[in-house]
């Protein structure tokens, strides 16, 4: 895991510094709301429907054990012990006083952690794949130019005030669990023909009200050229981006109006500029941070393969999760683990301070103490020894996380809604949590196999509706909750953005409607290997306006 | 009719302007406007606390009596006064009774 080095604990110490002594004066009544409200903001405080929010920085949703016991003490001392994990690999705690900010920020200090850059208009924690040095199909590790891409961009004078928020992820397989092109910057971390590093750039990409795929505008950028290229854009960006209309000032908007071809002219004629200067980053440079990222020394465990053959024997529960939340690590003794956060039931995203003390005693006694948050609000245990795994799922068991569904319809994307967020329209967590318990069975969940399902409660899609498998996106219809359906979205490598299947349900409808959906799918796909995806794609929306509206099917 | 509502500075906790000025947590404890009058009086009350850094996010909303009862027009303000759907037992309905929605 990247440490820190002398320069950036102290940055983050003065910050929290500077930042507590400005919440001390706005209480004295010294700092005014107007004045007090960007400063906040820049350190992560948001005001929500019934207190402060603080959203923490987890840079590429990396943490350690001891990171992690720190988030369970800031749940339990200034919180109503729980936090919840988002789709930008943070936490987010819902009840903390204003009061309380600098105490919260002074604790998590001392771990390595802060909330600078989790709002305001400018660059946002950088995201990566969740299963970065773990997973047997990647090439490099992108969590080095994820952290090369944070220092860089931490309190960036030039980029500290952009037309509107920016965010960047980075994928180092070709299979994507970044969502890399529903970002304002999109990177894939691939080899060329050489055998060199470097990036496939994807740029205008986002959600919102304005879903747009992102457009690749090179196919192989040099690694040494990553914070000239990316400089490049964000000057672009920061010149021509819109600042009259806050709903049109993202990146995507900019690429969308401009073109990809004048975009890219314009992006490469500035690199021609950039590209010999201080900001050409050198070798030796890229290899010292990667050493930070060098995977734990995996020795050998070969007897892991008997333990799990006679564990799966004596445990059904086991097997199943087994199958469902473990995936194929590049060292075959070793495995990665998915931690769902999505019980029957539950809140998509939330721990209590105890489960978060809990899962930090697993990851120091069997995951190499490293442990990841994933956009899809679980977490990641990257490195296990397959040996272990049993002893795992029984401490997580123990805990009330050995729920066997990732991917499956029940590990549910939600944003927090209109039960916490100033700006949603509709309730996003009741819907999540009523879809779970119709389809509470494992065995019918495994039956209809995988299927993202992401609910947001307003059209900023913090949810990730549109690209869900089945989205879900609240609105305020005449001061009620309506609940639009869009289907056949996808975050992955071959992303698409989601059709809306036609008029609104209201919340006592919306999970028979998703249920309708589910039902038709498996009444058409041609085998159960044919995914909810795969099936849509092939057959398009008319069966299931059929199934949802009957004879009205056209009028929807 | 409506009433004045706010987060408290200090906390963020949603709070309501009584009667006597006071700013309250239980929204049934809520002054209410029926008249133009009022509302101003009302509207007057909440600047002078913004000012006075009491409170921030001061707004007039819109309710109804309902059994007797305060009950805000829109779901917002009612999960407002009651706290998370999701998560009652920290929110104001476990402190006052869920009347209030």
């Amino acid at each position: 895991m990247y440490r820190y080095d002398e320069f950036d604990q102290s940055f983050v110490n003065n910050r929290v510094a500077e930042f507590s002594d400005q919440v001390q004066r706005r209480l004295a009544g010294e700092i005014s709301e107007d004045a007090f409200k960007p400063l906040r903001l820049m350190n992560g405080v948001y005001l929500q429907l019934h207190a402060y929010m603080l959203r923490v920085a987890i840079p590429y949703g990396t943490l350690s054990s001891k990171q992690l016991r720190m988030l369970a003490h800031v749940a339990r001392t200034y919180d109503k012990g729980y936090g919840h994990f988002t789709t930008r690999q943070n936490i987010q705690f819902n009840w903390p006083a204003l009061a309380d900010m600098p105490a919260i920020l002074r604790d998590l200090a001392t771990v390595e952690m802060h909330a600078i850059q989790t709002s305001g208009n400018c660059i946002r924690n950088v995201t990566a794949d969740h299963f970065a040095g773990a997973a047997a199909d990647e090439v490099a590790d992108p969590r080095p130019y994820a952290e090369i891409l944070r220092q860089w961009s931490s309190v960036h004078p030039e980029f500290s005030f952009l037309p509107r928020k920016f965010k960047i992820a980075v994928t180092g397989s070709t299979r994507d669990r970044a969502a890399i092109q529903v970002h304002d910057i999109g990177l894939h971390l691939k080899k060329n023909e050489a055998g060199e590093l470097g990036f496939a750039v994807y740029v205008g990409g986002g959600q919102g009200r304005t879903p747009i795929i992102a457009k690749k505008i090179r196919d192989f950028l040099p690694e040494k050229d990553l914070l000239s290229y990316i400089t490049a854009v964000m000057r672009v960006y920061n010149l021509h981006g819109r600042r009259d209309n806050k709903y049109k000032a993202r990146i995507k908007i900019l690429v969308h109006e401009t073109g990809t071809e004048e975009l890219t002219r314009q992006v490469e004629a500035e690199f021609d500029a950039l590209r010999d200067t201080e900001l050409k980053l050198p070798e030796s440079d890229i290899r010292a941070i990667e050493t930070y990222f060098a995977p734990p020394e995996l020795v050998a465990r070969p007897e892991g393969e008997a333990i799990l053959k006679q564990s799966q024997l004596d445990s059904r529960d086991f097997a199943a999760w087994l199958n469902q939340n473990v995936i194929t690590h590049h060292n075959p003794d070793y495995a990665a683990v998915t931690i769902s956060l999505k019980g029957i039931g539950e809140i998509p995203g939330d721990a209590t301070d105890a489960q978060m003390d809990a899962v930090a005693d697993i990851v120091e006694r069997y995951a190499f103490d490293e442990l990841r948050v994933s956009h899809e609000q679980n977490l990641i245990l990257p490195h296990v020894a397959r040996a272990d795994l049993k002893a795992v799922f029984d401490a997580l068991v123990e805990i009330g996380l050995a729920t066997a569904n990732s991917n499956l319809i029940s590990d549910i994307i939600a944003c927090p809604g209109l039960d916490y967020c100033a700006l949603a329209n509709a309730r996003s967590i009741p819907v999540a949590q009523d879809v779970s318990r119709r389809f509470a069975s494992l065995e019918r969940q495994r039956e209809i196999g995988e299927l993202k399902l992401k609910i947001s409660g307003c059209i900023n899609a913090c949810g990730h509706h549109h690209v869900g498998h089945i989205g879900i996106l609240g609105v305020e219809k005449k001061g009620a909750e309506l609940y639009q359906i869009t289907l056949g979205g996808s975050g992955d490598e071959h992303t698409s953005i989601g059709e809306i299947i036609g008029r609104g349900f209201a919340p006592e409808d919306v999970t028979d409607a998703v249920e309708t959906i589910v039902d038709t799918y498996l009444g058409l796909r041609t085998d159960p290997s044919e995914r909810f995806l795969d099936a849509y794609r092939r057959v398009g929306s008319a069966p299931f306006k059929e199934a949802l509206y009957g004879a009205d099917a056209k009028a929807a | 009719m409506k009433i004045l509502t706010a987060n408290r500075l200090v906390d963020g906790e949603a709070v309501w302007l009584a009667a006597d000025n006071s700013w309250v947590e239980n929204i049934q404890l809520a002054e209410r406007a029926s008249d133009a009058e009022t509302e101003a009086r009302l509207d007057a009350a909440g600047k002078a606390a913004l000012a006075n850094n009491e409170v921030v996010d001061v707004n007039l909303i819109d309710v109804a009596l309902v059994d007797g009862a305060i009950r805000p027009n829109r779901l917002r303000e009612q999960i407002r006064a009651n706290g998370p759907t999701t998560h009652l037992q920290f929110g104001k309905a476990a402190r006052f009774g869920a009347n209030a929605a």
